[in-house]
């Protein structure tokens, strides 16, 4: 027996009402292992404008390169105070920011290791369905094996790749833009 | 020879396009380039577990979320959670909110003049029991005007934010009632090009769950993308995620 997914539609203007309870802009608690990071940016539209009614989903594996689900096959360990899971909206400014731990290599298809990267789903106004892209590392070797980088046109890699932005170690800007020149790779998942 | 059993693409014409002018704020937010297939992979087969004790156990009643009770008509809200292979989907959190009975949003961007109702805040979440099942007692929510195009209301809807058991099943969705007769002029609720698909998002009055002189009861059942085979069926092909 098969039944088709439901269809999906925008969270429209008002998703803080059902959506704030859960915001979480500090993924790790102070006695998870890994490197501290803080990651930034903007939400813009296809004329440069900030998107002020849109929110980032993150979903990632721990310093390990363990993902706190049944599914994770490893033998690593989960982490007591880290699930892996944030939320965050974007403020009048378009701007986002949520502090956590760079994750491990998780494995890809084949045998092979990904790069370190965090999944991100993108919501706004406007948007019918979600849109899904991925953040990696500046400065990671092993961007350049990487199987889901390299699916991707090498002039258009560097819109998921987020930047060093200053001396503090792990301050991290990526901005998301959602038409136009620029524009943000999204995967198809 | 690992190959993560992936979860089920979407069929054509089932879920929105990124970009359908009807809906003036697609025109400027849908992304222009095509999108890149991904397979799936650990990354996205796993996703956030929210065990049971994430919920807030009266957080599926949103008439008893302050002192008073809210204006409007009760209803009940159920259904059952399940994936395109027909298999309930236990122990997932379904969160929803919505306008009041006149049709207005707390929210500060919401500047319809109709009333705000002190004694309804419009936001509920619960988590699916075994049997993928969950309930909502609510009131049910007003049309709306919109800016979208002249004489635009938006039909009585209840958005729906479900996650599933992995990234890949992820979904935002609304719900509408039967009978409304603005669901034919919602650019919204036309976004879909698939008819059936569309009007599986409408719930259907359900005299099971309605309670005499209380409470009318509306039936939406919500199916998350489903895995291409099955656990079992991936175990006897000796495959492993």
């Amino acid at each position: 027996m098969s039944l088709p997914a439901t269809t999906w539609q925008t969270v429209g203007p008002f998703f803080s009402i059902g959506f704030s309870w859960l915001y979480r802009d500090n993924l790790a608690a102070p006695n998870v292992s890994g490197e501290r990071i803080e990651i930034s940016g903007r939400i813009l539209d296809g004329d440069g404008n900030p998107v002020p009614d849109g929110i980032v989903e993150i979903w990632q594996a721990n310093s390990q390169g363990k993902y706190a689900h049944p599914e994770d096959p490893q033998e690593k360990k989960v982490e007591a105070g880290f699930t892996g899971y944030g939320r965050v909206p974007t403020d009048v400014a378009g701007s986002f920011r949520f502090t956590t731990i760079k994750p491990g290599r998780v494995p890809g298809p084949d045998g092979s290791l990904q790069a370190p990267h965090l999944e991100i789903s993108i919501f706004t106004r406007g948007l019918l369905r979600r849109l899904i892209t991925r953040i990696y590392f500046p400065d990671e070797p092993s961007n350049a094996q990487d199987f889901a980088l390299n699916l991707v046109d090498a002039g258009r890699r560097g819109t998921i790749i987020a930047k060093q932005i200053d001396v503090r170690p792990g301050a991290l800007e990526w901005n998301v833009v959602l038409q136009g020149p620029g524009e943000t790779v999204f995967f198809d998942v | 020879m690992s190959r993560t059993p992936e979860y089920r693409r979407n069929l054509p014409g089932t879920q929105p396009p990124h970009l359908h002018p009807a809906y003036a704020s697609s025109i400027k937010r849908a992304p222009l380039q095509p999108l890149v297939r991904l397979p799936h992979t650990l990354s996205e087969i796993t996703g956030p577990v929210f065990g049971p004790e994430i919920a807030d156990v009266k957080a599926f009643d949103l008439t008893r979320q302050h002192s008073g009770e809210p204006i409007g008509e009760r209803i009940i809200v159920s259904g059952r959670v399940l994936d395109e292979n027909a298999r309930p989907v236990p122990h997932t959190l379904v969160e929803i909110w919505q306008a009041n009975a006149a049709g207005r949003y707390l929210h500060s961007n919401d500047q319809h003049n109709a009333p705000l109702d002190p004694n309804f805040t419009g936001s509920g979440h619960a988590v699916t029991d075994s049997e993928g099942r969950y309930r909502f007692v609510t009131i049910r929510p007003g049309e709306y005007p919109w800016g979208n195009h002249h004489n635009a209301w938006r039909p009585a809807h209840i958005h729906f934010s479900l996650f599933g058991p992995a990234f890949a099943t992820r979904l935002v969705t609304q719900m509408y009632f039967q009978g409304d007769p603005l669901i034919p002029f919602d650019p919204i609720f036309n976004c879909t090009d698939d008819e059936k698909a569309r009007n599986r998002l409408i719930a259907e009055f359900y005299w099971e769950t309605t309670i005499p002189s209380h409470a009318l009861g509306y039936r939406f059942d919500i199916v998350l993308s489903g895995r291409e085979s099955t656990p079992m069926e991936t175990h006897a092909h000796g495959e492993k995620s």
